[in-house]
């Protein structure tokens, strides 16, 4: 059991180290998306039904789809 | 391993904390910053989750008519949480207008070629 | 250089947050105000779902202070990105059809499945916020798949402003028929587990549901205008 929540956190580590290092915009936002979903799993874990539904509704799907309009709009490659 | 499997939870949500901490203070791109802002959004709520949780206890829904009280999760900081993940999406959003303005006037996000340039 | 010196900076901060932390245990009751509120919830507010009586009935001030930030950071961003130029109509090409009838097929299933959370939140996990959010993920489908269709932006604002309304009045008649303070519970509390129980909290949830939903399904659309 507490094997699986080692995994996850190693994952969502590895994900933000990521998000930090990709210098093309868009990879950096689907990491930052996976970041926030395993967040949820971790909130449903810590016994918290209602934080992962909304952190899964509103940090994993809407706050994705925002960043993705704003880069269209501007650069996708960092300088 | 008895120290590791006390605190994984801790060690996540600080270790998130950092690398948002890090990106905010050392990139240049202003969209790359607005994502860091984001991650360490995430590490302060999973912190405050994971200070509220009891061992071996339960989600604060009463199911079934009567249910064993004596071992539910506090249910304050979850309800902390609940608003700061959606005052943080508001943030995000005003950031991300702010961010789409300073392209249209100055051409590019460098943050180091914006404060370069004189009035 | 820069990047030196802020992981020094970060490195102190690690170890004077961690000298502070290992002495927070992992796993133990901590405060007697969470005590309370689960001993006393069920006979005070009428909910089945403790966090939403923390939410609504205990700490319904600041539900109104969230959704107040909400309402003005919607507003900040299209006082920001307002243009005076003429909106050029491009020449959009349209989605196949197995793209676009499968979007309209979707959108009244997910719009009810977001209504079924927010109605519910008293009961099982779910909520205002929650369900809010799958409506605005309905909108934003819509977006994505059937292109060149867009919401009337009117029935968004008059929608958003109506549901804020709500929320004050209900708050404002606790106030005058009750008696002593701002968003009393003043109905009947009714069975517990059953759909109409816990006085005002399903008003509040459905009306709050209305207005997150409309208010990011009008950022998204203030957002995608030009792109």
């Amino acid at each position: 059991m507490i094997f699986i929540v080692i995994i996850f956190v190693v994952m969502m580590l590895a994900a933000a180290i990521a998000a930090s290092i990709f210098k093309d915009l868009m990879s950096a936002v689907i990491a930052s998306c996976l970041v926030s979903l395993i967040a949820s799993i971790l909130f449903y874990f810590l016994q918290a039904p209602d934080v992962a539904m909304a952190e899964a509704a509103i940090g994993a799907a809407l706050v994705t789809a925002i960043f993705i309009i704003a880069i269209r709009r501007t650069k996708r490659h960092e300088e | 391993m008895s120290f590791i499997s006390n605190y994984i939870y801790y060690i996540g949500a600080f270790g998130l904390i950092f690398i948002g901490l890090y990106i905010v203070l050392v990139k240049r791109n202003l969209i790359k910053v607005i994502i860091g802002l984001s991650i360490l959004d995430t590490g302060i709520n999973l912190f405050l989750i994971s200070i509220g949780y009891i061992r071996r206890g339960t989600a604060p829904i009463f199911s079934k008519i009567n249910i064993e009280i004596a071992r539910m999760v506090d249910p304050v900081p979850q309800a902390l949480v609940l608003t700061a993940i959606v005052i943080g999406v508001a943030v995000l959003a005003l950031a991300l207008s702010l961010a789409i303005r300073l392209y249209q006037h100055y051409g590019t996000l460098n943050l180091r070629k914006i404060k370069d340039q004189r009035w | 250089m820069r990047k030196i010196v802020s992981l020094i900076l970060l490195a102190i901060v690690a170890l004077g947050i961690a000298l502070c932390v290992m002495n927070i245990p992992f796993g133990a009751p901590k405060t007697k105000v969470g005590n309370h509120y689960i001993n006393k919830g069920r006979e005070e507010t009428g909910a089945a779902n403790i966090v939403t009586s923390v939410v609504l009935n205990y700490r319904g001030f600041d539900t109104l202070g969230e959704v107040t930030v909400l309402f003005i950071a919607a507003v900040g961003l299209s006082a920001v990105l307002a243009t005076r130029k003429k909106k050029v109509e491009k020449e959009i090409e349209p989605s196949s059809m197995i793209l676009n009838t499968g979007c309209r097929f979707l959108f009244p299933l997910i719009l009810f499945f977001g209504a079924y959370i927010f109605v519910h939140g008293h009961l099982t996990p779910g909520g205002g916020f929650q369900g809010g959010a799958i409506i605005a993920s309905a909108f934003l489908l819509t977006y994505l798949g059937c292109r060149g269709r867009r919401v009337s932006e009117r029935r968004i604002k008059v929608t958003e402003s109506l549901s804020g309304l709500v929320f004050i009045v209900v708050g404002l008649l606790g106030l005058a028929v009750g008696g002593q303070y701002f968003l009393n519970n003043f109905l009947p509390k009714g069975i517990l587990l059953s759909l109409f129980s816990a006085g005002i909290i399903p008003i509040i949830y459905i009306a709050i549901g209305f207005k997150v939903g409309s208010e990011i399904a009008g950022i998204i659309d203030k957002l995608m205008e030009e792109s």
